[in-house]
């Protein structure tokens, strides 16, 4: 009884090391794709990285095959692209922080209500959405009333792609804090609201951030919903009312024309760099934020 | 009643008439308490867990309007107010609260924290004000010395006993009437303990305080009079002494020798 009682802790260990082996395999193999990306993106991108990337609009595809021809680099970047992604996302955060905050805090605050509980279910379903199903739906609501393509519909579109994250992020970070605080304050003869924007909403902070960085982040890449609502331009733009280029929407443009296809390169690279840099900030809030 | 310390003869600072408290209609938490606290003393709410303790202190401030099905009926004076019948925010204001866990509000400096129900209450002081009011308080909790030199630092800096202080501090800021404190040192090592309670006594020649406990040492060390209640009822209030000496109910003596608790 002894005896097998040992052989069996034995095999178990065996077994563990096993198991511990093939977990980090399988992280490993897991991040190879990212390592491949960032070689790609990095060691093609490179090349057209320079200072004509953020000064110069989109060169045409002709001017692009003559100075290939001469041996010259293209001449033009993605500043269309850049002033478009900066309108279009800007745009959007303006709408849907305050709507996303506001959705969030009434979502924690009243947990067991059966309308909260109707809404949250909604944000779900709204995350799981494709986001060409919302760039149908703003070509329908917003562009087609409006009479035209627009970096407003094209910002409306990614409010709704940002929302629920923003929705949950708020919530989850709220509910993770102490209802003593919320009590302390209450307590002290302060208004509700007073609480909830001088001390959750405070107290909250670095997760609240981090969840808007994180959706600004992944709608920064967003292609489709935006061809269908923001449509492209090959110049700057800074009206809301007219069509706007993005960074996304030239890297599809530039991938459709054999004379500027090295272009996916250097835009793709910066969009990697500037999706990194918001993961980072938002990986340091949310560490020096923590309550 | 007649037992029942008043150190000098005044006026009920605060006076229950029949509360009562039910979480669902029907079964009370608290069931037809009566009796009055009296200025400048300290009074003990002990009893069992789930005896109502708790919730006839946050009866006193409205705490139970935050969870709809929580009902209060009765007549609770403060000052001549009857807190069911006034503002929360006014009757908070008049009563300070000191919770079990220390809650210095964490994004707030040590100074702001002191001052956080001002800024709460939208109140606008100017610096020399503020910084009376801050030196003042946490005077007031023996915290001066100890943090004079951090007041930017944040509260959560402090250690747990430091941060139960600043958790008076904060509540005494706003001058109560009373102060009502839910098990203020049941989180907290046996030094700071001892000074929250040192402190307690000081306090007590300007507040008059409602501390709930458990620990029936604490009781007969600290306060003047005692509440001992049993199944939501108030089946004790006397004067402390008398009380762990001589009580007058069974309930009260079995349970502070210990037969039941």
């Amino acid at each position: 009884m002894k005896r097998s009682g040992i052989a069996s802790i034995k095999a178990r260990k065996g077994k563990d090391r096993l198991v511990y082996w093939f977990v980090c395999l399988f992280s490993f193999l897991a991040m190879i794709p990212l390592f491949v990306i960032l070689y790609n993106v990095i060691s093609k991108g490179y090349k057209n990285f320079n200072l004509n990337l953020f000064t110069k609009g989109t060169p045409s595809s002709m001017d692009a095959l003559m100075a290939k021809m001469n041996g010259e680099p293209i001449p033009g970047g993605i500043l269309n692209g850049i002033t478009g992604s900066l309108l279009i996302v800007g745009m959007a955060i303006l709408f849907s922080v305050p709507i996303g905050l506001s959705v969030g805090v009434y979502l924690s605050e009243n947990r067991k209500h059966k309308f909260a509980r109707i809404i949250s279910f909604l944000a779900d379903l709204l995350q799981g959405m494709p986001s060409i199903v919302i760039g149908i739906i703003a070509y329908a609501w917003v562009v087609k009333p409006l009479g035209g393509y627009s970096a407003l519909a094209g910002s409306i579109a990614l409010t709704i792609m940002m929302l629920p994250m923003i929705i949950r992020s708020t919530e989850e970070t709220l509910k993770m804090l102490p209802q003593s605080y919320k009590e302390a304050g209450l307590a002290l003869g302060s208004s509700y609201t007073n609480v909830v924007f001088k001390i959750l909403i405070p107290s909250g902070f670095g997760g609240i951030f981090t969840g808007i960085l994180l959706a600004i982040s992944r709608v920064l890449g967003e292609t489709a919903p935006l061809m269908l609502t923001a449509l492209g331009a090959s110049v700057v733009n800074w009206n809301i009312m007219e069509p706007s280029s993005a960074i996304p929407l030239l890297i599809w443009d530039f991938y459709n024309d054999p004379n500027l296809v090295e272009m996916v390169w250097s835009s793709s690279l910066l969009l990697l760099i500037v999706i990194f840099l918001l993961n980072g900030i938002a990986k340091i809030v949310a560490r020096k934020w923590k309550v | 009643m007649e037992g029942i310390t008043n150190q000098n003869g005044m006026e009920p600072v605060l006076r229950f008439i029949d509360v009562s408290v039910s979480y669902t209609p029907g079964v009370y938490a608290v069931k037809n308490v009566s009796t009055a606290i009296y200025p400048n003393t300290i009074t003990a709410v002990m009893g069992p867990s789930g005896c109502g303790k708790s919730t006839l202190l946050r009866a006193i401030n409205r705490m139970h309007d935050l969870y709809a099905n929580i009902k209060t009926t009765g007549q609770i004076i403060l000052k001549g107010k009857d807190v069911l019948k006034t503002d929360p925010m006014e009757v908070r204001r008049m009563a300070g609260m000191v919770f079990q866990q220390p809650n210095p509000f964490p994004t707030m400096s040590i100074y702001d924290n002191v001052l956080a129900g001002y800024k709460l209450n939208g109140i606008k002081l100017n610096k020399e004000e503020k910084d009376e009011i801050v030196e003042d308080s946490l005077r007031n909790v023996a915290l001066w010395n100890e943090v004079k030199d951090a007041m930017n630092k944040r509260g959560s800096f402090l250690s747990g006993g430091q941060q139960q202080r600043l958790c008076i501090a904060r509540a005494l800021a706003l001058k109560p009437e009373v102060l009502l404190m839910d098990e203020p040192t049941s989180a907290l090592d046996p030094i700071s303990t001892n000074r929250i309670e040192e402190l307690l006594l000081e306090l007590r020649k300007q507040y008059s305080m409602l501390i709930v406990t458990h620990n029936m040492s604490q009781a007969a060390r600290i306060s003047d009079n005692s509440m001992f209640m049993y199944l939501g009822e108030l089946v004790e209030h006397n004067n402390t002494k008398q009380m762990f000496t001589k009580p007058r109910n069974r309930r009260t003596e079995e349970y502070l020798t210990g037969v039941f608790g």
